[in-house]
């Protein structure tokens, strides 16, 4: 019991720490509906894993990037508005994916485990994809951090000061599908994006340089896993939720406290 | 003599069908002020986005000098409300920047105590010397101004375009302005390209001002209100280059309509 609890927590600081800074950007960059949609086709990624019978969490991430170049050429185009075009795109998948799952007749898969995250249920192998991903997340968010940052603050200046913006541009996607692909044991495909964008709000609050932002979004992170846990175990309430509850109670108290921003 | 840093050779950019610049002719050499000015919607601003890269020309071309590096300051800033940021580190983002040079920059445009500023409670004349300071920091040789003096009152417009003469002629680099402001910029400028479309006519300030082609977009020079209240401010009148006209000129008061 211990074991898979101590388990659980590595693995939930672990995608917590990542999610955060990563989050930080989704929330600057107004992406939050646009990693619903990778989120959302993370799970026909996962029947499509089972189908072809490959490593799942490539399966997803392949997906996701393969989705995000997707969601890029239709917007350059143009044909609708983007919100639109996410709304359709995320629920599609979404819905494919369930229709794909039904197909599996002789694998049963846990469905809820998969829209809703179980971190109870995490094996030692996720934990390494986890700490693996995560790794290079952040060796990849620390190498570019001034670029994405450029990027992300005013792309035009950006690209006149020579930054190559196309390619940021694809490598944020990049990290993003990959938080997903991690993420998604912990908090489930329709939770996926609160674990980011939650704790990045919460600290926009407290923050006044960017990486404080970041840094202080993988605290929190990590403070809602933690709460989320114990609550779980405490009194047997779905993980996944209760991680997001939590982060919640945390950007509301944040918000309605008066907490001075750090200098 | 100034070496050449950006010839515009015959640049067309249309848009659906639409023509939006045509048979573009235009050069910026160093140390050399080029003001482009033109009604709403004429061009002038898609024109800044091909020298920079921003957008393609469909046809013609652009020299660039193979020193050509280019400072730019956009018309505005939008940052991301959700994106804490200090001048400081909105500085420190040019790429290759010295950051020994983000104060000295800062101060030089007069706003050394913005370092530790938050970038979105600036005033319209303090982000405008950000902006400028950003694009300083780029170390050009030629800056590229869109609309320098958007949302800034009179007197920081004439400090603005001040500075920006200084700069000149301190750095000796070229200078690409937008504007349609057409009083105070002309004082302050070598060289007046007027765009509709195309180049109705371009030359020193004096020469396009008396040019039928910019008389018919803009009228007559002195015949419109604003360079009646313009000229107000002052007990003199300046001349289309900013010297000092004659207190006693018969004609300095002529245009006033409420004397």
């Amino acid at each position: 019991m211990l074991d898979l609890l101590l388990r659980a927590l590595l693995g939930g600081l672990g995608v917590a720490s990542v999610a955060g800074p990563l989050g930080a950007f989704v929330v600057w960059r107004r992406m939050a509906y646009f990693g619903d949609t990778l989120a959302h086709s993370a799970l026909l990624g996962v029947a499509l894993g089972f189908l072809l019978d490959i490593n799942l969490n490539l399966a997803i991430i392949v997906l996701c990037v393969g989705l995000a170049l997707v969601l890029v050429t239709l917007q350059k185009k143009h044909i609708i508005a983007t919100d639109t075009l996410l709304g359709i795109l995320a629920h599609s998948a979404l819905s494919l994916g369930l229709v794909a799952v039904s197909f599996l007749d002789n694998i049963r898969i846990d469905l809820m485990a998969y829209l809703f995250g179980d971190l109870l249920a995490i094996s030692q192998v996720d934990v390494y994809w986890i700490y693996g991903g995560g790794l290079a997340v952040i060796a990849l968010l620390v190498t570019f951090w001034k670029p994405l940052l450029a990027v992300t603050v005013n792309e035009e200046l950006a690209k006149v000061e020579g930054y190559p913006v196309e390619a940021i541009r694809l490598l944020l996607m990049l990290l993003v599908a990959l938080v997903i692909a991690v993420a998604m044991k912990i908090v489930g495909v329709l939770l996926i994006t609160s674990l980011m964008i939650i704790p990045a709000a919460t600290a926009r609050k407290l923050s006044s340089t960017p990486v404080q932002m970041a840094s202080f979004a993988s605290l929190i992170g990590c403070l809602s896993v933690c709460g989320g846990l114990w609550a779980s175990y405490r009194w047997d309430t779905p993980t996944g939720p209760s991680v997001v509850v939590c982060a919640a109670l945390l950007f509301l108290i944040a918000y309605t406290l008066p907490f001075k921003r750090l200098r | 003599m100034n070496k050449r840093l950006v010839a515009f050779d015959k640049i067309g950019i249309s848009f659906d069908g639409r023509v939006l610049l045509e048979n573009i002719e235009m050069t910026i050499s160093e140390g050399e002020i080029v003001t482009l000015i033109g009604p709403n919607g004429s061009g002038k601003s898609t024109l800044i986005r091909t020298l920079l890269g921003l957008q393609e020309a469909t046809s013609g071309e652009i020299v660039r000098h193979k020193t050509l590096r280019i400072g730019y300051m956009p018309q505005k800033l939008h940052i991301d409300p959700t994106l804490p940021l200090t001048v400081k580190h909105f500085l420190a983002l040019v790429r290759g920047v010295d950051k020994q040079q983000i104060l000295p920059t800062l101060e030089k445009l007069g706003i050394g105590h913005l370092l530790r500023s938050q970038v979105h409670v600036l005033s319209g004349g303090e982000t405008q010397r950000v902006l400028l300071a950003r694009a300083l920091l780029n170390r050009p040789n030629l800056l590229v101004l869109d609309e320098p003096v958007q949302g800034v009152d009179v007197n920081g417009q004439v400090e603005l375009y001040n500075l920006i003469e200084n700069i000149r002629n301190e750095l000796n680099c070229g200078v690409l302005m937008v504007s349609h402001d057409l009083h105070l910029v002309m004082a302050k400028t070598d060289t007046v390209v007027c765009v509709n479309q195309h180049v109705c006519c371009s030359g020193s300030p004096q020469h396009v001002t008396g040019h039928p082609a910019y008389q018919a977009l803009f009228g007559v020079p002195g015949a419109d209100e604003s360079i009646a209240i313009y000229a107000h401010q002052h007990d003199h009148v300046h001349d289309d280059h900013g010297g000092i006209l004659s207190g006693k000129d018969d004609d300095a008061h002529a245009n006033c309509k409420h004397h």
